[in-house]
């Protein structure tokens, strides 16, 4: 039997929910009729709207998908404009102030508090500088990942930016695709360092060089082909996804595609997942359950004989044993610092804890971002921001911009990796709070534990369930919402997994510690960190270090303890309307926005 | 009369009657012999799974880990609450819930 949420579809979805959205907020929030908010809520998710979570009645999430986290000029401007006016609410972070905007592990945006009667001017304003909101959320198409400095990497193998922006502009709003059994994660990536993350998303087009009938130009510049004369295009993987406790690896299905075949390829197993996707189960809806049913070859072969009219390639030479992001080990885990783009100038990657920044410093990033590069801005997986476009002769002024003391190319590593989704603040799903806390975390781990002097990134997620929105599980340290029992009573706490990582053999993190009350993770941290520091072989990366540990080793080097760390939330702040403010009892809620 | 019931938001809440009415993330005492062999699990509850009725008595398929234990799974039917005349009541938080198989 179709679930609610297909029925809900099956009677309006995609393009035609703008109309009657626009027609609510126009006729205020109170108008959407009692019986039928949970299915209108279902359905703004397509135009990237998620209604905030119990307590919060009448506000919004929106999420902006930035392609590839692509902001051409201008659009990081119109993005700090949007969240300074319209972008607060009755509460106010202590951390963060009362705008701010969200940089995601999707490279999108979200901004909160949004009232239903501004969405028409937002989108209004956000359209004419030419962004969306468009299949942020919901079940098609979400925002496509990739290297966020394709097109100007010195690492690149090809250029994916030309084929990202194909695939937005063929799939966003496209009613043959607009309505799949569930979310639809794609990535594709140019460059050799694996920062497009092609592993945990449900497709994922990944660089590879291929012998073709009419072969390649043959070591030239321009990305391609190689000094072979092989062809280079992308590898296709799919069925890859980190949630509800099931994380899986995209599975090869031995295909390679040419840059202007990606969009027949991307199509058609898009068309494969509506048709044989469960629509009965939303738990078994993902289309890695689907790769699990039938494995990769079935899906090469249905692909073959159902979707696409040409004779599809066998997979090419990749490079993955190029790949560093995210790896835990070697250089460039991140993009952080100062890097060479191919034509001469610098991309700079700046660090934004936790990916949030105040509305006046997203203006006053617009500003730099102008004033030394070309205006535009890239967002990368790991939630932080970067620069591109920035001359030699203009990198020392910029450098020494006040700005860049909080947005830093040169962190505290624990600062640098640190990654955590939206928590209990504003999310329906997680256990426990999680953007302060991890915020928290790293300044008490900066200020108190001390890596090996050659350790200069250790990432450390934090996710407030298993929906695993901050990618907990390719981390160094992974931290994941749960509950415990502290002296009798019930507590915000966190499992501790470890050794997480992409890379050429990527490896989901272990979990050896459960539910360690959240007051005592930094000690647990700091304890892990010392055992690290001193059994470890010489030079041996902290990924190396856990793989050759067993489970219970692992568990006896976190060793959870107290220490001077004070964790002001670790009652259950799912019961509160809003858990920083001062009356945070749901009694206290405040009105909603149309009872003002 | 009749009574909807709806889990919504990916797991995260039952609605009855239009209404959210039992969240994730609370802690559960379960007389749960199938999830684990604690004499009572405590269950962090992470996600519904389904929703269902049993004459007055709203149930709930729940997946959760019992941080006693450590067992992690899916629950059978657990009461949340009842219905009666038309007006949903939540089980207190510290009942003891029987899982009916």
């Amino acid at each position: 039997m179709p679930t609610d949420v297909e029925n809900w579809k099956s009677e309006v979805y995609g393009n035609d929910i703008r109309d009657r959205l626009f027609e609510f907020a126009e006729e205020g929030y109170d108008s959407i009729p009692d019986d039928e908010r949970d299915a209108w809520f279902e359905r703004f998710k397509w135009w990237g709207l998620y209604h905030q979570r119990n307590g919060q009645e009448g506000y919004f999430m929106m999420r902006i998908g930035t392609p590839n986290g692509v902001l051409e000029p201008g659009q990081l401007r119109t993005v700090g404009e949007i969240a300074d006016e319209y972008a607060r609410g009755p509460g106010v972070n202590p951390i963060f102030g009362d705008a701010y905007a969200d940089f995601t592990t999707r490279q999108s945006i979200q901004l909160h508090w949004i009232e239903l009667s501004d969405v028409p001017a937002i989108f209004e304003k956000l359209e004419a500088n030419g962004l969306s909101t468009q299949q942020a959320c919901g079940d098609s198409w979400r925002n496509i990942v990739g290297n966020p400095v394709a097109g100007k990497d010195g690492q690149e193998v090809i250029d994916a930016w030309p084929v990202i922006r194909e695939l937005n502009e063929t799939f966003k709003g496209n009613d043959d695709h607009a309505n799949l059994p569930r979310k639809w994660k794609v990535s594709v990536t140019g460059s050799a360092d694996g920062s497009g993350q092609g592993d945990i998303n449900d497709l994922a087009f990944e660089p590879a060089y291929k012998a073709v009938e009419g072969g390649g130009d043959g070591g030239d510049s321009d990305g391609d082909g190689d000094e072979s004369g092989d062809v280079v295009g992308f590898n296709v993987r799919v069925g890859g996804g980190l949630s509800r406790n099931e994380p899986r690896l995209a599975r090869d299905i031995d295909v390679w595609v040419p840059p202007e075949r990606v969009p027949d390829v991307a199509g058609g197993l898009s068309a494969l997942f509506r048709d044989y996707g469960d629509r009965e189960d939303r738990y078994n809806a993902r289309v890695k359950f689907l790769v699990d049913e039938w494995g990769a070859d079935e899906v090469r072969e249905t692909l073959q004989a159902e979707y696409v009219d040409f004779e599809l390639e066998t997979a090419g030479r990749d490079v993955r044993e190029e790949y560093t992001y995210n790896t835990g080990e070697g250089e460039r885990n991140d993009l952080i610092g100062v890097h060479d783009q191919k034509d001469g100038r610098n991309f700079v990657g700046l660090n934004v804890l936790v990916g949030r920044m105040g509305a006046s410093d997203v203006l006053d990033l617009a500003d730099l971002a102008e004033e030394y590069g070309s205006g535009e801005v890239r967002l990368s997986q790991r939630q932080n921001v970067i620069v591109t476009d920035v001359p030699d002769a203009a990198l020392d002024d910029f450098l020494d911009e006040p700005l860049l003391d909080h947005y830093s190319p040169d962190p505290s590593p624990f600062m640098r990796g640190s990654v955590a989704c939206t928590g209990t603040e504003f999310c329906s799903l997680s256990i426990v709070e999680t953007k302060n806390r991890q915020v928290r975390f790293a300044r008490w781990l900066k200020a108190n534990v001390d890596l090996p002097d050659d350790v200069d990134e250790f990432h450390i997620h934090l996710s407030g369930c298993t929906a695993s929105c901050a990618q907990p599980q390719i981390a160094d340290v992974s931290l994941r919402g749960m509950k415990t029992r502290k002296d009798g009573d019930p507590v915000e706490a966190l499992d501790v997994g470890l050794g997480g990582g992409l890379g050429e053999n990527p490896q989901f993190a272990r979990w050896v510690t459960q539910r360690v009350p959240a007051d005592e993770v930094p000690g647990a941290i700091a304890n892990l960190v010392e055992s690290f520091a001193g059994e470890r072989d010489e030079g041996e990366s902290f990924r190396a270090f856990v793989a050759r540990h067993d489970d219970d080793e692992l568990d006896a080097f976190v060793d959870p303890e107290e220490t001077d760390y004070e964790d002001p939330m670790m009652h259950n702040t799912k019961r509160t309307w809003y858990p920083y403010a001062e009356n945070d009892s749901m009694e206290d809620a405040p009105p909603t926005p149309a009872d003002d | 009369m009749t009574t909807r019931l709806r889990v919504l938001d990916d797991g995260a809440w039952i609605s009855v009657n239009d209404s959210r009415e039992v969240r994730v993330s609370e802690l559960w005492r379960l007389d749960a012999p199938d999830l684990c062999e604690c004499a009572l699990a405590d269950l962090v509850v992470e996600n519904f799974q389904s929703v269902g009725v049993d004459g007055s008595t709203v149930e709930a398929r729940v997946y959760g880990q019992c941080i006693a234990c450590g067992a992690t799974g899916t629950t059978g039917w657990v009461p949340i609450g009842r219905v009666r005349g038309g007006e949903f009541a939540g089980l207190d938080r510290s009942a003891v819930r029987r899982v009916r198989r």
